[in-house]
């Protein structure tokens, strides 16, 4: 054995979809302050979103959303050994930059916030740190995946705690890719086509079966069946926005759908998680909002 | 021989895809009934505080830290190697360690994602070996039954990436997300040797 000098290959795709797939499996849960994270680290998250307000009190509040200021990044980077994402606007790649330059750990270009380009989502391949892009169908996730995502989650309909949005998207992309995997050669030209999406990127989902990155479920997740369900659809993980810190016992839910996240297709326990936990989130019809943030974005 | 990998979360599928590649099909370990049904087991990586909270929760913390004791092959990257650990440094202050590996182990001792690195690493004989490291726990110290198989430097000292003691093989780099297969076919190398040497 020879110690082996090399030299090093940082923000390689390999590299940066790896960190994906480290977290499946597992629950990412929003915090605004450093005590929310300590709450989220010790309930067993695998990540931490940092953001000023959850998506249910963004929708409440209005105005325009940001990224959050990097002193609270910071103060939450200072409290938890697990990774910390944070979010940038739509096409706000100057956001992006100030987020790498804080050394999260992804970056979530988000619907959540106040688009800024109304034509072009960022460069991912241009940046280091890797990035997570919602999608509602399956040409939306192989067009952030060409602009070089490496996770991909459903949108879902965010600070809802409705779950039916989150859902459909699931089924949308799950379906989608069921189909493409059904036609011969000629035929995925087509598809290419009509899903808007490049035709190497349809290809590879056609042989594999699979999208390229990780599919992690988010937007309206708010009980620990929520979890269990979404997990069963064929989500690799979750992102729970408003639904721990929104719920009467932050610390129990928290705890519980870490669990049933886990352990999805094990009704028992799942049931014996959701016992007693109190009032979950309260929850909007999806008819009474005025805005959807999953139409944000292309 | 069963071998098994510890699903509670992190990248099951790469190390069961990884296995099946070398012909064995490894049963995903969430219960203490699972771990019953095998002679050796992965641990993946992942968070190692999300999997080492999920060991306590699902009971199989104590179940496996004595199959371990009493000789379970295994083979931990990355947070798997955090959990097989003597020593952690930079955890939190209740992280479980299994402590079946003399080493002591530095959290995030390559640094955040955005130091995340790619290299390669040579084992005896010159087998080279493609290296994916993410987030990666640092090696800092061995113990003196702990072999060192291969190490790295990238520029800031030479440190040991895959260590062994008698049947417990841990990297800090993740063999399962290349497509090189040498670190598994080590690990059951290892392990079809203990299960044949505790067979007869």
């Amino acid at each position: 054995m020879s110690p082996s000098k090399n030299t090093s290959t940082v923000g390689s795709a390999i590299v940066k979809r790896g960190l994906a797939d480290m977290l499946r499996g597992g629950v990412i849960m929003d915090v605004v302050n450093p005590e929310q994270a300590k709450i989220a680290e010790d309930s067993g998250a695998v990540a931490v979103m940092a953001l000023e307000r959850v998506p249910s009190d963004i929708r409440r509040d209005g105005g325009v959303a940001r990224m959050s200021d990097p002193e609270m990044i910071k103060g939450i980077q200072g409290i938890v050994t697990i990774p910390v994402m944070a979010k940038a606007r739509i096409g706000h790649f100057a956001e992006a930059q100030i987020l790498q330059a804080l050394g999260v750990d992804y970056v979530d270009e988000s619907e959540v916030l106040t688009p800024a380009d109304e034509a072009h989502h960022i460069d991912k391949w241009a940046f280091t740190v890797p990035f997570v892009c919602g999608a509602t169908s399956l040409g939306e996730a192989l067009r952030r995946i060409s602009e070089g995502a490496c996770m991909i989650r459903s949108k879902g309909e965010a600070g809802t705690g409705n779950i039916v949005e989150a859902v459909r998207h699931l089924r949308t992309i799950l379906g989608e890719i069921r189909r493409l995997t059904t036609l011969d050669d000629a035929e995925r030209y087509a598809a290419a086509k009509e899903l808007q999406a490049p035709l190497a990127l349809v290809a590879e989902v056609a042989a594999t079966g699979a999208l390229p990155v990780p599919l992690f479920c988010a937007g309206g997740i708010a009980t620990p069946a929520d979890a269990a369900l979404v997990r069963q659809i064929g989500a690799e993980a979750v992102f729970v926005g408003s639904g721990i810190f929104k719920s009467s016992d932050p610390e129990r839910m928290a705890r519980a759908i870490v669990e049933a996240t886990t352990h999805f297709d094990d009704a028992d326990l799942v049931a014996k998680v959701s016992t007693g936990l109190g009032p979950a989130m309260r929850g909007e019809e999806l008819s009474t909002l005025s805005e959807r943030l999953a139409d944000r974005g292309w | 021989m069963r071998v098994g990998v510890l699903a509670l979360q992190g990248d099951v599928s790469e190390h069961r895809a990884a296995l099946a590649d070398l012909g064995v099909d490894a049963a995903p370990v969430r219960s203490v009934t699972e771990l019953d049904g095998v002679d050796a087991i992965v641990l993946p990586g992942g968070e190692s505080t999300a999997i080492a909270h999920l060991l306590v929760t699902s009971g199989l913390l104590g179940p496996l830290e004595l199959r371990l004791r009493a000789g379970m092959p295994a083979l931990g990257t990355c947070a798997g190697l955090v959990l097989l650990a003597s020593s952690i440094t930079d955890g939190r202050d209740d992280q479980p360690a299994l402590g079946v590996l003399d080493v002591t182990v530095v959290r995030n001792g390559y640094g955040r994602q955005i130091a995340s690195f790619e290299s390669s690493t040579e084992l005896e004989g010159g087998v080279r070996v493609p290296t994916v490291f993410i987030r990666a726990p640092r090696i800092t110290e061995v113990g003196d039954d702990v072999e060192v198989l291969a190490t790295i430097d990238v520029g800031d000292g030479v440190h040991p990436v895959l260590v062994r003691q008698g049947p417990v093989l841990g990297a800090s780099f993740h063999p399962e997300l290349t497509a090189d297969r040498t670190v598994h076919a080590l690990f059951l190398d290892l392990a079809s040797a203990s299960h044949a040497a505790l067979s007869n």
